[in-house]
């Protein structure tokens, strides 16, 4: 284990957050809130010394990192940009509590968008912290090591062990040869898609403040707003601009780059992408079909549905609507089902992620076929290849990893008297899959889960994601036993 | 620059490491899903699994935009093949491993070359048969490597325990030896030094001379090293590089001592080297090598395809002392380990052919003023020589050498002008035409005008 390599890069990581930490500094001063500005300053300082020890503690060390040594970096990378982020919440009063802001903190960078604020604290925070407040999800949404690979001057050999322990999805590609400019065009995509979207929001009558927000908050799949109805006092044209940039942020981005390459074929041909599309007009039509009673018009009970499915698909959970009281089963259970299901590999979006489903969907036929035909061969293509059997049965241990780690965190959270079957079952699915709502809640909000709950979630939220394996592995005592 | 390695074996893995430490776009592709993932995983680079030869493959990984191209695969045909369709898709520069010898007659090479355009073929086998001739030609050496076509030499030698030269500087070592020579690296516990005139010299160094090559012959024999010219040698296994250098050897009028275990193998030898003694016999037998001679034989080679068997036939044909013992070495941690326990010749045949390689990527790269000529990793790739041809528009050009100043770790070796070698000193200039010599430590030296910092007042 090359323990000095992965302090170094958490050193490395906590100085990237200290500049990142200057950006809402600078929000904070054009709104005369000096307060909030000097928090947030204090926080970057307490990064950049903890980075610039950590960094200069470790300056002869060995580069080389295997996959063990970057599963452990991201995980121990994003518990570290937390406690630090938490920080501003703290020293400026908005949250008192550590563990509130802790929560407040991971739900951004993990793009939960789950809050213990009610809407009067969000209202009276200032901008400088509202502005930081989901600028976490901007940066955890395209991952906080996959910043510091596109900006520090030169990676070294393996980084694409960290890059595939941070990225989400089975099967993780990079785009050109090398990591670092891997990185660099994903966040060019990032950086364009989300400027694209705030002038569309400007155009549509919205305040740049919120526009920015909202943007931050839409590219990240987040949720984070700043208003207490969500974005349901906007008008139409901003929610269907938020839905369809929903839906465009929870597609993998490398049918973007092969936009950019003008290699149009190849980009439309994914399977991925299509089954996504179908997802959600399937979803969609059925929820529409099942809110209409409620709404007695169609207009209203499609843009409400299409927003609804997008905001959940792509677990970034924002509403135009209380849809989690909504008298429609159908479409309350159906929201649910979006939630687990995700968005694309390789998109900002959270949950169990469409390729997956649509391998083990094939593999589940195929299994099926041999029932029939003892003899028969077969195998799984998926994206035009073969996937590999290794792959196969590392999904198939995904995803009952997954569905374990999600009963576990439902098993925990059950250990709260107050709170009824429903209520926890959306917590959990909610912070495991990064989307943020809850049922059956008065408030609509965490904040009346026990701190010790609230530390479940906490780990839920990272869990999904960083998709379970680096946290499990850093957790375990055989990883840092020395043989 | 953006280049494509098809084939991520021994070979093709030593090219691809050498050439990110160089900071090109690597795309490598292998046919084997496992090899590409390793490769991926281990370096920076983009990794394509599919056939090399086919179009859809070699359109997927853009070598409409390669300005290298690099076949390595273990199959001639596939990387002939592989290169002309990329060729025929506009790569800019292809290069072909192609290793039968069918194919590597002087005629056949050059006829193949011309039909397929290729930039360049490479032939480990090859290269690797070169530089074991180098040394059983001078067999006080560990190394030999050759500039300007063989008028330089560059020759690493160990200081024995014996050696009178012990503690002596190396101002004392020139008063001593009136010959033109240059000490111009020198290697001390894993560290390398380009060594000033008070320098001390230590038993165990390494170091690394630089003399033209008719003086070489006499300039060791006045260093004290034994230089006993080699009249027959042992040669184990009869693979590739074995053929190579038996007919090179044989053509020399050298005594040539084949062992091959496979009989099949030693008939081809005989076929082709008819006037070497082909044995069938396990090389790793002593009992063999003691009736083949081993104790009175002037040089023993192991060539066989496994380096664990090559390392441990070398010890026992050292701890014979009258051999001079070469040995061949593809894997790069036992190689080292095999260096520390006290082998002093490896030849490592992947390391020779990235040298190639990153030398041609270089010399694309550059253009002002001076053209990389050749360039050789030295002492354990820790230093660097490089030969530049130095072009007219050289900025540099007929200043004294003494007021120019040269970066640190950078050394002018040698200028060859016309047939005339010369070991420079201050008075000497570089004028255009010339072909110079550079050895850096630890830097990267693309042009001649890198090496120079700036020139004195």
């Amino acid at each position: 284990m090359n323990h000095k390599m992965i302090i170094h890069t958490i050193g490395q990581v906590l100085l990237v957050e200290a500049a990142l930490l200057l950006l809402p500094v600078f929000v904070s001063l054009l709104y005369a809130e000096w307060w909030g500005a000097g928090s947030l300053l204090i926080s970057a300082a307490i990064s950049l010394v903890c980075g610039a020890v950590l960094t200069l503690l470790t300056k002869k060390r060995k580069h080389s990192i295997y996959a063990k040594e970057g599963l452990i970096i991201v995980s121990l990378a994003w518990i570290a940009v937390s406690l630090v982020g938490a920080l501003p919440f703290v020293i400026s009063g908005a949250i008192p509590s550590y563990i509130n802001a802790l929560f407040e903190t991971v739900s951004g960078f993990t793009t939960t968008g789950a809050t213990i604020l009610l809407d009067n604290q969000i209202e009276s925070m200032g901008h400088g912290l509202l502005f930081w407040r989901s600028f976490t999800h901007w940066i955890g949404g395209m991952g906080v090591l996959v910043f510091v690979m596109a900006i520090i001057s030169r990676t070294p050999d393996r980084t694409m062990n960290i890059l595939r322990a941070e990225m989400p999805g089975p099967i993780v590609d990079k785009l050109v040869p090398r990591a670092k400019d891997t990185a660099k065009i994903l966040y060019f995509i990032y950086i364009g898609l989300t400027l694209l979207l705030i002038i569309l929001l400007l155009a549509g009558g919205m305040p740049l403040f919120d526009s920015v927000v909202y943007a931050m908050g839409t590219a990240g799949t987040g949720g984070f707003g700043i208003k207490a109805d969500s974005l349901a006092s906007y008008n139409h044209y901003l929610q269907w601009v938020i839905t369809m940039f929903m839906l465009l942020f929870g597609v993998n981005f490398n049918i973007y780059y092969l936009i950019l390459i003008r290699k149009f074929n190849q980009a439309f041909k994914s399977h991925e992408f299509w089954t996504y599309v179908c997802i959600f007009l399937v979803a969609a039509t059925l929820v529409t079909v099942s809110i209409y009673p409620i709404y007695k018009n169609v207009g209203e009970a499609i843009r409400l549905s299409c927003f609804q499915v997008s905001s959940l698909l792509t677990t970034t959970g924002y509403s135009v609507a209380d849809f989690t009281a909504w008298d429609a089963q159908l479409a309350k259970t159906l929201l649910i089902i979006c939630m687990f299901i995700g968005g694309c590999a390789g998109s900002t979006a959270g949950g169990f992620k469409v390729s997956r489903l649509v391998i083990l969907f094939k593999k589940v036929c195929n299994d099926l076929k041999k029932v029939l035909h003892p003899r028969a061969t077969s195998v799984v293509k998926f994206e035009g290849k073969v996937v590999d059997d290794t792959v196969l049965s590392s999904l198939a241990t995904y995803a009952a990893v997954y569905i374990m780690s999600f009963i576990t965190i439902l098993i925990l959270l059950s250990l709260e008297a107050n709170f009824s079957f429903e209520a926890n079952f959306t917590a959990a699915a909610s912070c495991f899959n990064n989307i943020g709502p809850i049922y059956d809640v008065a408030s609509g909000t965490f904040t009346d889960y026990s701190a010790l709950s609230k530390i479940v979630l906490i780990f839920a939220m990272l869990l999904g994601r960083l998709e379970i394996y680096p946290l499990l592995l850093t957790a375990n005592p055989y990883t840092w036993i020395k043989k | 620059m953006k280049i494509i390695i098809v084939g991520c074996g021994k070979i093709g893995k030593t090219i691809i490491s050498s050439l990110l430490k160089e900071n090109h776009d690597v795309l490598a592709m292998d046919i084997n899903p496992a090899v590409v993932e390793e490769v991926t995983n281990v370096y920076d680079v983009m990794g394509i699994c599919g056939n090399g030869t086919e179009y859809e493959t070699l359109k997927e990984a853009g070598v409409d935009k390669a300005d290298i191209f690099v076949a390595a695969t273990n199959s001639d045909e596939v990387n002939m093949l592989s290169c002309y369709v990329a060729h025929c898709m506009h790569a800019k520069h292809t290069i072909a491993r192609i290793r039968n010898s069918g194919n590597n007659s002087v005629i056949g090479l050059a006829f193949m070359k011309k039909q397929l355009s290729l930039s360049l073929s490479i032939n480990p086998e090859l290269q690797a048969a070169k530089a074991i001739y180098n040394i059983i030609k001078l067999p006080s050496a560990t190394k030999v490597e050759m500039f300007s076509s063989n008028r330089f030499e560059m020759i690493e030698l160990v200081l024995k325990e014996e050696s009178h030269l012990d503690g002596m500087t190396l101002i004392d070592l020139r008063k001593n030896i009136k010959q033109n020579f240059l000490v111009c690296a020198v290697s001390r516990d894993g560290k390398v030094y380009i060594p000033q005139g008070n320098f001390k010299l230590k038993n165990g160094d390494k170091i690394g001379i630089i003399a033209s090559g008719k003086d070489a012959p006499k300039l060791l024999k006045a260093f004290g090293v034994q230089h006993k010219p080699v009249h027959n040698v042992i040669i184990i296994g009869a693979g590739k590089t074995s053929t190579y250098l038996a007919e090179m050897l044989v053509e020399d009028k050298i005594g040539v001592n084949v062992i091959e275990i496979d009989e099949k193998r030693c008939t081809e030898m005989c076929e082709k080297v008819p006037s070497a003694t082909v044995i069938h016999g396990n090389g790793m037998s002593q009992d063999v090598l003691l009736e083949e001679g081993v104790e009175t034989v002037d040089a023993f080679v192991a060539l066989t395809g496994r380096d664990e068997e090559n390392i441990l036939i070398s010890f026992y044909a050292m701890s014979q002392k009258n051999p001079k013992v070469i040995c061949k070495v593809n894997g790069e941690e036992l190689s080292d380990i095999a260096e520390d326990l006290g082998l002093e010749c490896i030849i490592s045949p992947k390391k020779i052919i990235a040298d190639i390689i990153v030398q041609y990527a270089r010399a694309l790269k550059n253009s002002e003023g001076s053209k990389v000529e050749m360039l050789y990793s030295l002492l354990n790739g820790q230093i660097e020589a490089l030969e530049f041809n130095v072009l007219p528009d050289f900025e540099f050009c007929n200043i004294p050498l003494k007021r120019l100043k040269f970066k640190d770790n950078v050394l002018l070796a040698g200028i060859v002008r016309g047939t005339e070698t010369i070991i420079p000193n201050g008075e000497d200039s570089i004028i255009a035409g010339d072909r110079v010599i550079i050895i850096a430590v630890g830097k990267t030296i693309y042009t001649l005008g890198d090496a120079i910092k700036e020139t004195a007042k």
